[in-house]
């Protein structure tokens, strides 16, 4: 039980943490909004002025860009613990990665031609 | 120098699998890359080979018991008999979707490469000797088929029944990974006869795992539609293009029941004395419940997803059995049901014509004697659905009314055979339509292609050599059981 | 014998017809549909002649068994559960393959010209040819299997041959009504299959029967089930109460179809059914009593029925219930012979009666009215002859069939000793003497005095019909004439239908039938023949020399006119039916499943219902406002419900 000491801090730590912003947040922040700074009620507090309302739709670039960026940082994730122990797998080890990034190329190649890529 | 070990693999065994991956991308190249329509229109065919090819290395198969990937993946003829029927539904669809493809002008290059992908998810789903790959190859095949549900854009229902299995999809999928979990956390292994040790060792969490069973049978049940899991089905089936419909109902529903069979005849095997009841009232509700929805309705496509519910619970009636006969008789039945559940999809497709308009019975008027053909075909498969001999259909539901005779269910059986009856009702309601109204209803010309002949001539030599003679694939069903 | 070698080719003949027909049959010409109709049903019946005389010539085994059995090849094997494709030729199906395929060879040629002006002609055929086919497979198979799937087949081709004009709508329902009620016998029958194959581990006659003994004991929980649920399945396709309503409708199909189907062969599947499973009624008397009552009350209330029909084809239809409720009552009281004799000749005179009643529908141009009839005896000689002659066997009088048959089924039920045979024996005499009433009266009405019918085509255009018609009309005439000698009483050696029939019920028989004094025997064929007598005399009265007293009886007040006004609506059956069985169980699947069920309980909002009930094609766009998330918490009902199934 006790190597899972380090995990339940770690949850114990992040979750004050959490808490404890919110919780500052709250107590030292302004009490009410409504009138006096209006501004906190937009969806950018930056000084931004708001121009369109923030709940119409998102064009689905944004989703196609993000589910893509999912999948070939997930590759790169995959390249680190192989290139560490690349000289232990060998030949093998190498084709098999190699299989790998074509298949994902081969899907590259298609989401490129399709047009998928270019915004507009 | 090799301080880490490479694990026994065995790259022949997931041949059928790489086949239909190297083709389904080669597919979708062509795609993107094919500068003219004319190459595109091959791309069925050049699916279709794949399928073909995949066939015949499953079937070198036969025979053969081995266990691979770190005993993860199984090839024996339990797996090779689901992945046989897999490929033939896959290779039937493709067949009746060149017609479909042409007339709703849709992008054939996806289209199969989704296929094939559906068909790899498929066929690891039968092979899994491992609760990971089997959830994995279920995901392959979950993902592929949300997109194909929602093929054609334009239709509304179609994207509807894209988006409406998606999210239940996801969710019965959070439950089944949720059951594996649990199964995982009270046995320790994710291995199928680990599992099965582990519950004969009779040192588990009894409540763990009794909830851990019952989060993945309702996976599956989802999967393939049981009652009251079920309620995506006529939606998504209205909404689906017709040939994936047809496909869904047979091919990914094999699949479910492949792994579900392994799962509870090989894994959960020391607990049948508890499970039994579930599957029983499973197969009983769901039988009794898809029949009597399926006689209110009055659009084809939607009478026969309800009757697709009353299929499967017929076939889970062989499951609650799990004897011999039972197993067999399922594997036979699903079998049977492939050929005569995606030929009558595809001539629902035919009549349907462009943009699935005409699908309500009456659209059905006279069909006999306009097309005798078509029609005596839709007869024959309207028949074995509702299993009268000597058509396959028949034999199936003989072979589980007998097993489940034989197990002492009687209950069961007198259930069934009473859903039997109820069945005959609408499905004859249609063939009352086609040969016994005569009200004039103006229809576009039906012109069919070679490969949709093809597919209905092929469906139409399975269900009747099937019902007629049926030994040879019932001893190949029954090898397929005894290989556990 | 080589005929016996190739006795499967019997019932392959007619199919071969029926595919030729069914798949070319739009490209041939009349000519050509008819021969291979024709022909292929008349190389099977004379196949099955040769048959026969090899049959005779087949040796009898040392056990008494005489049978001839030929495996073709093992259609279904699971475990140890085997069903092959065989043929079993005893003496039992001999009598039925002789019936089907000679009465059906005739009606085959009678139907080329009773169709000839008729649209589909090969499609008629077509379906005539497959039913030959399932009635010959549900006579020669050599187990239960065969002969589930050759009693689904007849049951197939009668609901596509009622609903033959298809545009009726009447006919549509009546075929569909058939298919129906038939279905609900067949569900029985399986039943009662599976559990035979629970018990003996096997659904083969040869191994089935002789073990019947041992297996079951006598009056047992088990062979009673079994042997009710076979009646029931039997009820269904013989049209007995309760299941019997069908027929009356089925009489929308052809005539030529009429006589085939509903009189001389599919109806006494259920005869065959239960002589073929002899063994197993011996031993459950309780079955046995259901039997003999249900068929003696059949046999009474359809006769009533059919006493103030107007149709002629519906009197006729009534008097097939009827006869076959004879027919049940003799396997009731375990006179198997006795009832077999009868559904003999009862295929002869009623098939003559319904091709009799077809030729003078035809020559009426498609009356089927008999109020509008009358005085055709002189304008169709052949018709009325042999019509004649087939009333007159069915009334019961000698020397012809009927009352050979009637009488042995009668002097069964006499001596029997089933609980209740001498009220049994009751109802039947009675029953004797109102079937000579209606039959007379049919006669009458559509053969004596003047023709009635005001309309001037139909008086135009009455005539005698073509050869083809009366040719077989003739036959049958002769075969209810003198089909009789096969089963003439007073000497013994000289039963030969008894004899031939010995090696299947060897041990009903001298169980039930202990010699009947002479005296007694002629008292009661006397008794019967006053009976019939005294109908015909009624019938004569009434309908003939003093039309006007039956008018003036009709409209009498009192207890006999409520019982003419049920007569006449049959008892107001189709009635209760519709409203206690077809009506809510429509409702039930509509209303209840869908909406309550559908909408209330898993919906949970009432108010949803209104927008429902309109139209169910649009519920898709109903549903489509979250309703996922209902099929979600349905799914999540689902797991807890398993759960807790398992876990308590």
């Amino acid at each position: 039980m006790n190597q899972y000491i380090p995990v339940l801090l770690l949850f114990l730590v992040s979750g004050g943490v959490a808490i404890a912003m919110l919780g500052i947040a709250e107590f030292l922040g302004p009490k009410d909004p409504r009138d006096k700074f209006r501004e906190k009620m937009e969806p950018f507090e930056c000084g931004e002025n708001q121009i369109a309302s923030p709940q119409q739709r998102f064009s689905i670039r944004f989703y196609l860009i993000a589910l893509m960026f999912i999948i070939f940082d997930i590759e790169a994730v995959f390249l680190f613990p192989w290139s560490v122990i690349f000289q232990e797998l060998g030949l093998f080890g190498f084709v098999e990665m190699m299989v790998f990034i074509i298949v994902l190329g081969v899907g590259l190649a298609y989401v490129w031609k399709k047009g998928a890529l270019e915004w507009e | 120098m090799a301080s880490i070990p490479i694990p026994d693999i065995n790259i022949g065994a997931i041949g059928p699998e790489i086949t239909l991956c190297v083709i389904a991308m080669g597919i979708l190249m062509a795609e993107v890359f094919s500068p003219s329509r004319k190459n595109r229109d091959l791309m069925g065919l050049v699916a279709f080979g794949g399928v073909v090819v995949a066939g015949l290395i499953t079937m070198s198969f036969q025979g053969e018991s081995f266990t691979t990937f770190s005993g993860t993946y199984i090839v024996d003829n339990f797996s090779t008999f689901f992945k046989l029927i897999c490929l033939l539904a896959t290779g039937l669809t493709i067949l009746v979707s060149i017609r479909y493809c042409e007339e709703e002008n849709i992008h054939e290059g996806e289209y199969y490469a989704l296929l094939l992908f559906t068909t790899v998810g498929m066929l690891f789903m039968a092979s899994g000797e491992d609760l990971m790959t089997i959830y994995m190859g279920l995901e392959v095949m979950s993902l592929s088929l949300y997109a194909l549900a929602g093929y054609t854009k334009t239709r509304r229902e179609s994207n509807e029944a894209s988006l409406k299995y998606f999210i239940l999809g996801g969710f019965s999928s959070a439950i089944l990974l949720y059951g594996m979990a649990l199964i995982y956390g009270a046995s320790g292994t994710t291995k199928l006869a680990g599992v099965s040790e582990a519950l004969m060792g009779g040192s588990v969490n009894t409540t763990l795992i009794a909830v851990g069973v019952v989060l993945t049978l309702v996976g599956f049940a989802f999967k393939v539609s049981a009652v009251p899991f079920h309620m995506w089905t006529p939606d998504v089936y209205q909404g689906a293009p017709v040939p994936i419909t047809g496909f869904m109902s047979a091919g990914p529903k094999a699949a479910a029941f492949a792994a579900m069979f392994r799962l509870f005849a090989e894994a959960f095997a020391p607990l049948q004395n508890d499970w039994w009841l579930l599957l029983w009232i499973l197969a009983a509700v769901t039988m009794t419940a898809g029949n009597l929805f399926a006689l209110a309705q009055n659009n084809v496509k939607r009478m026969l997803a309800y009757s697709s519910i009353a299929h499967a619970g017929y076939i889970l009636m062989g499951v609650a059995a799990a004897n011999e006969t039972g197993s067999s008789g399922a594997l036979f039945y699903l079998l049977a049901y492939t050929f005569m559940n995606i030929a009558a999809f595809a001539i629902v497709g035919i009549v349907a014509s462009k943009g699935e308009e005409r699908v309500s019975f009456k659209d059905y008027t006279g069909l006999g004697y306009k097309y005798p053909l078509l029609g005596a075909t839709l007869t024959v498969m309207i028949f074995s659905l509702a299993g009268i001999p000597p058509t396959a259909g028949f034999v199936g539901k003989f072979y589980i009314f007998m097993a489940v005779v034989e197990k002492g269910y009687i209950v069961l059986a007198i259930i069934g055979v009473l859903n039997a009856v109820i069945s005959v009702f609408y499905y004859l309601k249609l063939t009352v339509y086609m040969y016994m109204r005569d009200e004039r209803v103006e229809t576009t010309k039906i012109v069919l292609q070679p490969s949709m002949i093809i597919a209905l001539l092929l469906s139409l030599y399975g269900v009747l050599i099937i019902g007629l003679a049926p030994s040879a694939y019932m001893s190949f069903a029954k090898s397929a059981f005894l290989s556990f | 014998m080589w005929a016996l070698e190739f006795i499967w080719w019997v019932p392959i003949l007619p199919l071969l017809g029926a595919i030729v027909n069914g798949v070319f049959g739009s490209r041939l010409s009349k000519c050509w549909i008819g021969f291979f109709a024709v022909g292929s049903t008349g190389a099977s019946f004379g196949l099955s002649l040769m048959a026969l005389a090899g049959f005779f010539v087949l040796p009898v085994a040392p056990n008494g068994d005489h049978v001839f059995e030929k495996i073709l090849f093992t259609w279904i094997e699971s475990g140890n559960f085997v069903a092959e494709a065989g043929i079993q030729l005893d003496p039992l199906s001999m009598v039925w393959l002789m019936i089907v395929t000679g009465v059906g060879f005739l009606i085959h040629v009678y139907s080329i010209g009773y169709m000839s002006h008729e649209d589909g002609y090969a499609r008629y055929f077509s379906y005539l040819n497959l039913f030959m086919f399932s009635m010959l497979l549900l006579v020669l198979g050599n187990n239960f299997l065969l002969m589930f799937i050759g009693w689904e087949g007849v049951g197939l081709c009668s609901y596509l041959l009622i609903g033959y004009y298809y545009d009726k709508q009447s006919a549509a329902d009546a075929g569909k009504k058939a298919f129906v009620m038939n279905r609900v016998g067949d569900f029985a029958f399986l039943l009662a299959i599976m559990w035979t194959f629970w018990i003996f581990g096997s659904i083969d006659y040869t191994t089935v029967f002789p073990a019947a003994d041992s297996t079951f004991q006598y009056g047992g929980f088990a062979v009673t089930m079994i042997t009710l649920l076979l009646f029931i399945g039997a009820t269904g396709k013989s049209a007995q109460i309760p299941l019997y309503t069908w027929l009356p409708d089925a009489m929308e199909g052809p005539t030529p179809v009429s006589a085939l189907i509903h009189a001389a062969t599919m109806v006494t599947a259920g005869i065959y059914m239960l002589a073929r499973c002899s063994a197993f009624f011996n031993m459950a008397p309780t079955t046995m009593v259901i039997v003999a009552l249900i068929g003696a009350t059949t046999a009474i209330f359809a006769a009533t029925m059919g006493l103030y029909q107007n149709d002629i084809k519906r009197v006729l239809a009534y008097s097939t219930v009827s006869q076959l409720g004879y027919m049940f009552l003799a396997c009731g009281v375990g006179a198997y012979t006795a009832a077999v004799f009868h559904v003999m000749t009862h295929a002869f005179f009623k098939a003559c009666l319904f091709l009799g009643s077809g030729s003078v529908i035809h020559g009426m141009s498609g009356e089927q009215d008999m109020r509008q009839m009358g005085g055709l005896d002189k304008k169709m000689p052949m018709t009325h002859a042999t019509f004649l002659i087939s009333t007159l066997a069915i009334a019961g009088i000698p020397p012809l069939a009927g009352f050979f048959s009637k009488d042995e089924i009668l002097l069964s039920t006499f001596l029997g000793h089933t609980t209740g045979h001498l009220v049994f024996w009751f109802m039947a005499t009675i029953a004797a003497g109102v079937t000579a009433f209606y039959m007379f009266r049919l006669y009458y009405m559509t053969f004596a005095g003047e023709l009635r019918s005001e309309d001037k085509h139909v008086r135009d255009h009455v005539h005698e019909s073509p050869p083809s018609m009366t040719a077989p009309l003739v036959i049958l005439a002769a075969l209810a004439f003198g089909g009789g000698i096969l089963g003439l009483p007073f000497i013994r050696q000289g039963h030969a239908l008894k004899e031939f029939l010995a090696p299947v019920f060897s041990d009903a028989n001298s169980a039930v039938h202990p010699h009947a004094s002479f005296g007694l025997e002629i008292s009661l064929m006397a008794l019967s023949v006053a009976v019939a007598v005294i109908g015909i005399a009624l019938a004569r009265y009434f309908y003939f020399l003093k039309p006007a007293a039956a008018t003036e009886f009709a409209n009498r007040t009192g207890v006999t006119r409520t019982l003419y006004v049920l007569m006449q609506n049959k008892y107001y059956v189709d009635e209760i039916y519709d409203r206690y069985i077809v009506k809510p169980i429509i409702q039930f699947s509509d209303s209840f499943l869908w909406r309550i069920f559908d909408v209330q309980i898993i919906d949970g909002f009432v108010n949803a219902v209104g927008k429902f009930t309109v139209d169910l094609g649009s519920v898709i766009s109903d549903v489509q406002s979250g309703l996922t998330r209902r099929y979600a918490v349905a799914m999540v009902a689902g797991v807890i419900v398993l759960a807790g199934l398992w876990l308590i």
